[in-house]
């Protein structure tokens, strides 16, 4: 229905990018004639501005590969269902931040405007299909994000995390920039199709073109968080306020992977040979590095800070396998991740009180006593995070590790499961300071009903998606032909 | 055989729902929960009993079989279904599980329900292991398992609980991730060859060269090894029994290192016979140092419960010994009729040591519920002032050295038929286990039964009450039922045992 439609109109195809953007300039207008006690209704327009910019994508949603405005916009299932993804994501992050924000005093209008000017960035980044589009959604997404991890102008961990994340997030895009314009110079073109045939008329093993390549997985790699390009996520992940952590560590995620995807598999894919061997490496020394360090973290934050570098590893494990079983799986396991940390971060939400972060490994202690129901809860994303079935974040690892093996990839696959089993050391420290030692402290939990519940079915969610993960693995199977 | 409805799904669902009902249910009705609890396991057993008199022994097929559509991208399905080697290992469970609720019955002041709750979590998942016929369906029970024993042992354990757990989790977890990596790549063979499926029996089939075949049969070694416990992986096992509660210790040690021994017969032999013919001598000489040198470090322990729990170590290796063996006996000596004497006596070994070794742990949960020590040195003399207690004590060391008229003369006289027929030394060290045997547990008993009355706390000593009784007595029956007349289960195991060895014999190259 859709493919005539935006034949006939272009602007269809990314109505859902216009409709947000609309609502964005909208939302702040309104939010200035607020006061602190109103502020409830730039909230209820944010989420509304997402149902509407998610009616919007489903009703335009296409079942083949359409191209608009000259091959810089893509749409296609795989960005559809993407795009849902970060929607749900976005959505949920902010049903989850409202009280934690209103308890700090950090409920202003500007934090929607910025969630959802990122959310526009991954829009954009999903559906690029040009370099310059591409890299628009990146810098559209980086800057919201600078804004947010500074939100919170009365914290020097804060501002410094946000100066960090700026300038390295800045010499990263930099990076990107110049891969791009090597490739744009050796190839002539910008769009991603274009390239992906001119690569091959100009010979893969081009000195010019594998330059540009190692630029372009230097860029990508820091958008991950892959070591050696990890070093922002420790300090940047502790130092915001946790809300902003669960935003950061949860949707960007899927616009790296898309970024992958669009700029390595589709774009530059007969230079598979190239790619794949620096992809390796970056997976093995997140596995290595991201693994090992979190067994050292006290902070909770930084420890899953650590742990989303190791789950990156396995991301990139499913990528550099450079089949599409490979990348199916890299899109099982990013969605798989999202709703997994996105119920961590919460969790720490649910612990945070007034004064208080709630992110230290102490603040756990004897929570099963304290709230029976939220440590089982904790319990299942611990176990999730882990790869312990029958918990959703198993069969993550397994079409990954499948993916790795279909390619004789089988050291690295043994590699991968190695570290997952040193990864579980930390992730049972939680479960056992939750359930095996007594409470330092017996205060209750302030958290309120909306937190609580988006927790409650978080845990169903991650528990239901493992005892049945087919239709979701039919979903990414669909989309990825 | 096969029944209307499904009976192994119950088997398996039953106690999980009525776990997870008392979970629900919280702390305010204990004593609700514990009958629940107890009716429940009890269910379970009367149902499995089904499993047992609807048997067919006369075909070494799949009974009960069950097949739903799960996961279709992997073609994983939800496929149960016995035959003569897990049907015995489902009604152990069935079994020991009641018998372990009942002694819990007043011992747990913390969060009794919860305790109740994960036991019958753990009964659910253990019989799904045995019962899955679907490679995938049984890695993620297998794995899913580890989470209540964990909680188990780490809640209502004793002083060194947390230390002893992790290192029971990291290890298993660590054996078993190998054995992931070797399911999926079979996985991926059978794609390539026919069509593709998790189906064990597939994987039974698959032809696989002889470097696949060793890298998988290492993989599988890694994990079942570490589950049996085989010598020298099994550092985590005494940690793990002495800091378990008492019922924790009956399940691990009775059900839980079984699944090693019934991995091995399942997997290891019938996948990758030619791997495992070509590092026999690997399996069997660990297994004969679990058996003599274990034995050696049995007998210098201090602590009852870590006597048992190396014991436990020892004679497993028996079961080991025995499922390795039939490679030289058939393969080197065509010896069909002893390499069905050898997975005969490993099979019975098993179901006879989940029986004593439950009973040992629930005979030093007695003591240990009275005196609060598990200290040999602590106690003397006990037969005086508790001679019901005593009586049942010496029955089951007896069974432990393996008495005949006993269950573990059984399964230990079978092997050791089988390993002489194989090799004269073979024979030789395996017997080293019934002068050790005797040994450590008849030293544990004289110093801790019989005797003089050591100290004052041994003076008041209280005898059995009736719950102990009756799960002693009921432990005692089985021990002595299955010593006298193992018919019964020799005869179920037959046509399956028969058929594996018929397996093992083909090669696969």
């Amino acid at each position: 229905m859709s493919a005539p439609v935006i034949a006939s109109f272009e602007f269809a195809a990314a109505s859902a990018e216009l409709f947000l953007l609309a609502a964005i300039c909208v939302i702040l207008l309104v939010d200035v004639f607020l006061s602190e006690r109103t502020r409830w209704v730039t909230f209820a327009l944010s989420l509304l501005a997402i149902a509407g910019t998610a009616f919007a994508t489903v009703h335009f949603s296409v079942s083949g590969r359409v191209v608009a405005f000259s091959g810089t916009y893509i749409a296609d299932p795989m960005g559809d269902v993407l795009k849902l993804f970060a929607y749900g994501t976005v959505a949920v992050a902010f049903l989850y931040s409202r009280e934690y924000l209103q308890r700090r005093g950090l409920l202003k209008g500007e934090y929607f405007v910025l969630g959802l000017v990122g959310l526009l960035g991954i829009m954009v980044m999903i559906s690029a299909g040009s370099l310059i589009s591409m890299y628009l959604g990146i810098e559209l997404l980086s800057l919201a994000l600078y804004a947010m991890v500074a939100f919170d102008r009365d914290s020097g961990v804060a501002a410094e995390s946000a100066m960090k994340y700026f300038v390295l997030g800045a010499i990263a895009s930099g990076t990107l920039l110049y891969g791009f314009s090597i490739v744009y110079g050796m190839t002539g073109t910008l769009q991603l199709d274009d390239i992906a045939v001119a690569v091959r008329e100009v010979g893969v093993n081009k000195v010019g073109l594998i330059f540009g390549l190692v630029f372009i997985v230097a860029g990508i790699a820091f958008k991950f968080g892959a070591v050696p390009f990890h070093m922002w996520i420790p300090d940047v992940y502790e130092g915001a306020p946790t809300p902003v952590t669960m935003f950061i560590g949860s949707a960007p995620k899927i616009a790296s992977f898309v970024l992958a995807i669009r700029i390595l598999a589709e774009g530059l894919g007969s230079m598979l040979a190239s790619w794949q061997g620096m992809l390796i490496a970056l997976a093995v020394l997140s596995l290595a590095i991201g693994n090992v360090v979190a067994i050292a973290q006290s902070n909770l934050k930084r420890m899953l800070a650590y742990s989303t570098i190791s789950h990156v590893g396995f991301i990139l494990l499913g990528i550099l396998a450079g089949t599409t079983a490979g990348y199916r799986a890299s899109m099982f396991y990013t969605l798989v991740y999202v709703i997994m940390t996105v119920g961590s971060f919460g969790m720490i939400l649910l612990m945070s009180r007034e004064g208080f972060e709630g992110d230290r490994l102490e603040d756990f202690k004897g929570l099963a006593r304290r709230s029976p129901w939220f440590a089982a809860v904790m319990m299942m994303f611990m176990f999730s995070t882990a790869g312990v079935p029958p918990f959703v974040g198993f069969w993550a690892k397994v079409v990954v590790i499948e993916a790795a093996l279909d390619v004789g990839l089988a050291w690295l696959a043994a590699v991968a499961v190695v570290f997952s089993v040193i990864a579980a050391f930390y992730y049972l420290r939680i479960v056992k300071l939750m359930y095996f030692d007594e409470p330092t402290e017996n205060a209750a939990i302030q958290a309120g009903g909306t937190v609580r519940t988006v927790l409650t079915l978080n845990g169903l969610a991650v528990l239901v998606l493992g005892i049945f993960p087919g239709a979701l693995i039919q979903l990414c199977a669909q989309v990825l032909p | 055989m096969q029944f209307d409805w499904p009976i192994l799904s119950v088997l398996v669902w039953l106690p999980i729902i009525g776990g997870v009902v008392l979970l629900a249910l919280g702390e305010r009705a204990a004593g609700l929960g514990r009958w629940l609890a107890l009716l429940v396991t009890v269910a379970t057993f009367v149902l499995s009993t089904l499993l047992y008199t609807n048997f067919d022994s006369s075909t070494a097929q799949m009974q009960f079989v069950e097949h739903l559509a799960w996961i279709e991208r992997f073609n994983a399905w939800y496929a149960l279904g016995v035959d003569g080697i897990s049907m015995p290992l489902i009604v152990l469970t069935t079994f020991i599980t009641p018998l372990v609720i009942i002694s819990g019955w007043t011992v747990i002041e913390k969060k009794p329900t919860q305790y109740f709750a994960a036991f019958l979590i753990l009964e659910g998942l253990m019989v799904g292991v045995f019962a899955a016929t679907d490679a995938l369906l049984f890695y993620v029970l297998w794995e899913a398992m580890l989470i209540p024993m964990f909680i188990i042992i780490g809640i209502w354990g004793g002083a060194r609980r947390v230390y002893a757990t992790i290192k029971f989790f990291l290890y298993t977890f660590l054996g078993s991730v190998f054995m992931l990596v070797s399911l999926i790549y079979m996985y991926l063979q059978t794609c390539k060859t026919g069509q593709c499926s998790y189906a064990i029996a597939d994987f039974q089939e698959l032809p696989l060269a002889l470097n696949a075949q060793l890298l998988i049969f290492c993989s599988f070694l890694a994990a079942f090894a570490v589950k049996v416990p085989m010598w020298p992986v099994h550092t985590w096992l005494p940690d793990a029994h002495v800091e378990a509660p008492t019922g924790g210790s009956v399940i691990l040690a009775a059900i839980m290192l079984k699944m090693g021994g019934y991995g091995f017969l399942r997997f290891s032999l019938p996948i990758t016979p030619d791997a495992s013919a070509t590092l026999d001598w690997l399996v069997i000489s660990l297994s004969l140092i679990a058996v003599v040198y274990i034995g050696f470090v049995a007998l210098v322990q201090q602590d009852m419960k870590k006597l048992i729990a190396y014991s436990s170590i020892a004679h497993m290796g028996f079961v080991t010994l025995g499922s390795f063996l039939v490679f030289e006996l058939v393969r080197v000596n065509g010896d069909v009729r002893g390499a069905a004497m050898g997975i005969d006596g490993a099979m019975v070994q098993m179901i006879s040591h989940g029986l004593i070794s439950g009973a040992m742990f629930l005979c030093v949960g007695v003591l240990y519920d009275r005196m609060h020590t598990r200290e040999i040195s602590a106690y003397g003399g006990v037969v005086n002032t508790m001679p019901i207690f005593a009586a049942f004590a010496v029955l089951f060391a007896m069974a432990n050295s393996g008495l005949p008229a006993t269950s573990g003369f059984v399964g230990e006289f079978l092997v050791i038929i089988a390993s002489f027929r194989a090799d004269f030394w073979y024979a030789f060290l395996a017997a080293m286990t019934l002068i050790l045997g005797a040994a450590y547990t008849l030293w544990m008993v004289k110093r801790v039964i019989f005797g003089p009355v050591a100290n004052d706390h041994v003076a008041h000593l209280k005898d059995l009450n009736g719950r102990e009784f009756l799960v002693l007595g009921v432990l005692a029956f089985a021990v002595l039922l299955l010593g006298i007349w193992p018919a019964p289960l020799l005869d179920v195991m037959r046509p399956t045992v028969e058929h594996l060895v018929q397996q093992i014999n083909v090669s696969k190259l």
